[in-house]
C-alpha cells in the first residue's frame, strides 16, 4: 500500500506489525485515547533496601523468560557499558528471543552481535544503530523486524501500550538503594536521564544499575524510587571518556563555516527571528558553528532567545552564560559543558516525552521556531533520510529528526552537496526518515533551497543576498559532478522498519543485495 | 602498445581518492575492485577502467583499484599514473592523446 510519502509498504509489513501506513504529519492531531499503565508490585515491607547482588539474580527476580522486552537509555552514548552486561548475562542464561528496546545503539553495542546471530535477540526496537548491529540487521541475521522509532515516537509506543517493556533497565550514575537515580554525580555523570523516564512509568519492571551508591535519598530525583523495583550496583556502567566528552573544537572546515554562514543569514532574515524566539540544532559541525556564528549576530542585533533546546552542547550552554538564552531545556548532553550546565537554575531537564511524543497534550518541539538539522540524504521532494547509509546499510538513528521538524515553524537541513562520492540531494532517498512537508530549507555548499509550499519563505528571502536555487538544480549540480548513482540493489525480504513518529509506517529497509557487477 | 612491465602504484587510501595497483597480466585484463560506493558506481568505475586502459593501449594487465569515493576524472588519473610507473616512462607523456584531459 503506497503512503503519504509515496513508499510501497507491503501487506505482510503491515499485517505483521498491525500498523497503517503513513498519512501525512498532522494525520492523528486529536486522536483519544487511554494511556497504559504498569504491572505494579507494592512495596509494603520496612527491609528498606532494594539491593539485589547482581545482574543474574535481579534477572531472576524479574522472571526473564523467552520472549520477553527489555530497555535500556542511550545517554551513556558510545560510553555504556549496560546493554552488554546485561545481554550477555541473558544470553549465558539461555533465555532466547528477546525484543530489545532501547532508545538508541551505537557503535559500543557490538559486542551483542553474536546474540542476534544466534537468536538470544530476535527483534529491535531503537532510534537507530551503527557499526556492526547495522551490518548484521542489512545483511538479515536478525530473526525479526528492526524498528526504528524517533525520540518522541518511542514514548507514544510506550503511552499507547503499543510496545509494553517488561524489564527496563536504567544505568544511573547516582542512584540511592532505594531507587531514586539521578543523572548527575558518580563516575559516569551524564547530566540528564531524559530518555529512561517513559521506561520507568511505563515497564512492568524497572531495575536501576548504578556504580556510584550514594546514601538515601538521592534527591531531587530524576527517577523516583516509586517506579524502581530493584537496584544493583556493579562496577563501572560506562567509559565516562566517551560519555561526555570536552567540547568539540569549532570546526575549521571552511565548506562547513561556510554553511553555517549560510544558516545564520537565513535564520536572521526570517519573518521568526525577533525578540523571544526559539531554536534547536544538532551536534554537526556546520550545526555547531552555525550556533556560535547566531551568538553573535544576536548581540549584534540585540535579539534574544526565549528558550533553546537540545541534545546540548558548549555553544547553546554559551547563550545562557552569556544570557543570551531565558533557559534551555535538556534532553540529552553532549559534552562535559552542557554536563556541568545541568547545575543551572536556568537548564531544565526534560524527559523525551515531554520533549517530544506526538500523542501528549502538548510538545516542547511543538512551540519551537527554528531547528538545525543534518541528513545523509534529501530528495527532490524534501524527504530526509537519517537512518539507512547511500549504500543501502542502516548506519544511523532517526533521534528527534522527524519530531523536531514536524514541531518548528522553520526546519532548516544542513548537508554539503556531496558526501565523498555520495550526492545529498538526489532524486529518491533511500529510505524515507522525516517526509518533505516537515522540511522547509535545505542548505548546503553549493546552494540553498526553500521547500516550494513555503512560498511564505520564498517571499521572505526575495531581497536577501544568498545563493538559492531550487531542489531539482541541486541534484543536477551533485549529479553533474558524481554521474549518476545505480540504485543500490535488495532483497525481497524485509528487515527494517521506518516507524513514523505516530506510529505508521514511513517506510521499510530490505535486506541489502551483495553487489555483482552487471554483465558487459 | 604499453607493456606493464614491474608492478607499480599510484593514489592514496584517503576520502574521495582510490589507489590503483598494475602488475604484469597473464594475457588478458584482470580487473578487481574494493570501493565504498561499489552499490551505486561499481559498474561505473569499472567502465571508467578498461575505457582508461583502451586509451593507454594496455592489454595484459592485474588492475586492483582500493577506491574511498574518488570521482571518475580521478580514478582515471591514477590509473594513467600508474601505467606509466610500471612502464617507467616519467617524461614525454602523451597529454592530450593517449592521456585525456
Amino acid at each position: 500500500m503506497i503512503n503519504a510519502v509515496g513508499r510501497d509498504i507491503p501487506e505482510e509489513i503491515l499485517e505483521k506489525t498491525g500498523k497503517e501506513v503513513f498519512q501525512g504529519v498532522h494525520h492523528f492531531d486529536g486522536y483519544t485515547y487511554r494511556k497504559h499503565g504498569p504491572l505494579t508490585q507494592a512495596v509494603i515491607n520496612s527491609d528498606g533496601s532494594k539491593l539485589v547482588a547482581g545482574i543474574h539474580d535481579v534477572l531472576v527476580k524479574c522472571g526473564i523468560k523467552d520472549g520477553m522486552t527489555v530497555s535500556f537509555h542511550h545517554h551513556f552514548r558510545e560510553g555504556d557499558y549496560v546493554v552488554n552486561m546485561v545481554m550477555e548475562e541473558i544470553h549465558k542464561m539461555g533465555i532466547r528471543d528477546i525484543t530489545i528496546c532501547a532508545s538508541s545503539l551505537g557503535k559500543a553495542h557490538d559486542p551483542i552481535v553474536p546474540y542476534i546471530e544466534d537468536g538470544t535477540i530476535s527483534n529491535i526496537y531503537s532510534s537507530g544503530v551503527r557499526g556492526k548491529i547495522g551490518e548484521a540487521i542489512s545483511h538479515g541475521k536478525l530473526k525479526g523486524l528492526a524498528v526504528m522509532q524517533s525520540h518522541g515516537g518511542r514514548v507514544r509506543s510506550l503511552v499507547t501500550g503499543e510496545r509494553q517493556i517488561d524489564i527496563a533497565f536504567i544505568g544511573a550514575p547516582t542512584c540511592d538503594d532505594y531507587g531514586n537515580c539521578r543523572g548527575i554525580g558518580g563516575n559516569s555523570n551524564c547530566g540528564v536521564l531524559s530518555y529512561a523516564i517513559a521506561d520507568s512509568l511505563h515497564a512492568d519492571k524497572v531495575v536501576a544499575i548504578t556504580d556510584c551508591l550514594v546514601p538515601f535519598p538521592n534527591f531531587p530525583a530524576h527517577i523516583s524510587m516509586t517506579r524502581v523495583d530493584y537496584v544493583v550496583e556493579v562496577d563501572a556502567i560506562g567509559d565516562p571518556k566517551k560519555i561526555a566528552t570536552g567540547a568539540a573544537k569549532p570546526t575549521t572546515d571552511q565548506r562547513k563555516l561556510m554553511m553555517a554562514d549560510y544558516c545564520t543569514e537565513f535564520v536572521v532574515n526570517s519573518p521568526y527571528f525577533k525578540d523571544g524566539f526559539s531554536y534547536q540544532t544538532g551536534v554537526g559541525g556546520a550545526s555547531i558553528a552555525s550556533t556560535i556564528s547566531l551568538a553573535k549576530e544576536m548581540k549584534e542585533r540585540n535579539v534574544h532567545m526565549r528558550f533553546g533546546v537540545g541534545g546540548l552542547t558548549k555553544p547553546m550552554c554559551d547563550l545562557l552564560i552569556n544570557n543570551q538564552v531565558d533557559c534551555l531545556l535538556d534532553t540529552q548532553d553532549f559534552d562535559l559543558d552542557a554536563v556541568e550546565s545541568v547545575k543551572d537554575l536556568r537548564h531544565f531537564r526534560i524527559s523525551a516525552g515531554q520533549y517530544a511524543d506526538p500523542f501528549n497534550k502538548g510538545a516542547v518541539v511543538n512551540k519551537l521556531d527554528f531547528v538545525i538539522l543534518a541528513a545523509l540524504e534529501v530528495d527532490e521532494k524534501f524527504n530526509c533520510n537519517v537512518v539507512v547509509g547511500s549504500d543501502g546499510v542502516i548506519t544511523g538513528a532517526q533521534g528527534g529528526h522527524p519530531d523536531t521538524a514536524a514541531g518548528a515553524k522553520c526546519a532548516i537541513v544542513i548537508t554539503p552537496l556531496l558526501q565523498g562520492r555520495i550526492p545529498a540531494i538526489c532524486t529518491e532517498v533511500t529510505t524515507v526518515t522525516t517526509p518533505g512537508e516537515s522540511v522547509d530549507v535545505v542548505i548546503t555548499d553549493y546552494g540553498i533551497a526553500i521547500n516550494p509550499k513555503r512560498t511564505d519563505l520564498i517571499e521572505a528571502m526575495k531581497d536577501v543576498d544568498l545563493p538559492f536555487k531550487t531542489i531539482e538544480e541541486l541534484r543536477e549540480i551533485a549529479q553533474s559532478i558524481t554521474g549518476e548513482p545505480e540504485r543500490v540493489k535488495f532483497e525481497d525480504r524485509v528487515v527494517g522498519v521506518i516507524e513514523s513518529r505516530d506510529g505508521t509506517i514511513m517506510d521499510v529497509v530490505r535486506q541489502i543485495k551483495p553487489f555483482e557487477f552487471s554483465e558487459e | 602498445m604499453i607493456e606493464i612491465k614491474k608492478p607499480a602504484m599510484a593514489g592514496t587510501l584517503e576520502s574521495s581518492d582510490c589507489q590503483v595497483t598494475v602488475e604484469e597480466g597473464e594475457g588478458t585484463i584482470e580487473f578487481s575492485l574494493d570501493s565504498t560506493v561499489i552499490n551505486q558506481y561499481g559498474n561505473q568505475i569499472r567502465k571508467v577502467a578498461y575505457d582508461t586502459l583502451k586509451n593507454l593501449d594496455v592489454k595484459n594487465v592485474k588492475l586492483a583499484i582500493v577506491d574511498k569515493g574518488a570521482l571518475d576524472c580521478t580514478i582515471r588519473a591514477r590509473i594513467e599514473a600508474a601505467v606509466y610507473r610500471s612502464a617507467e616512462q616519467t617524461e614525454n607523456l602523451p597529454w592530450g592523446g593517449a592521456i585525456r584531459s
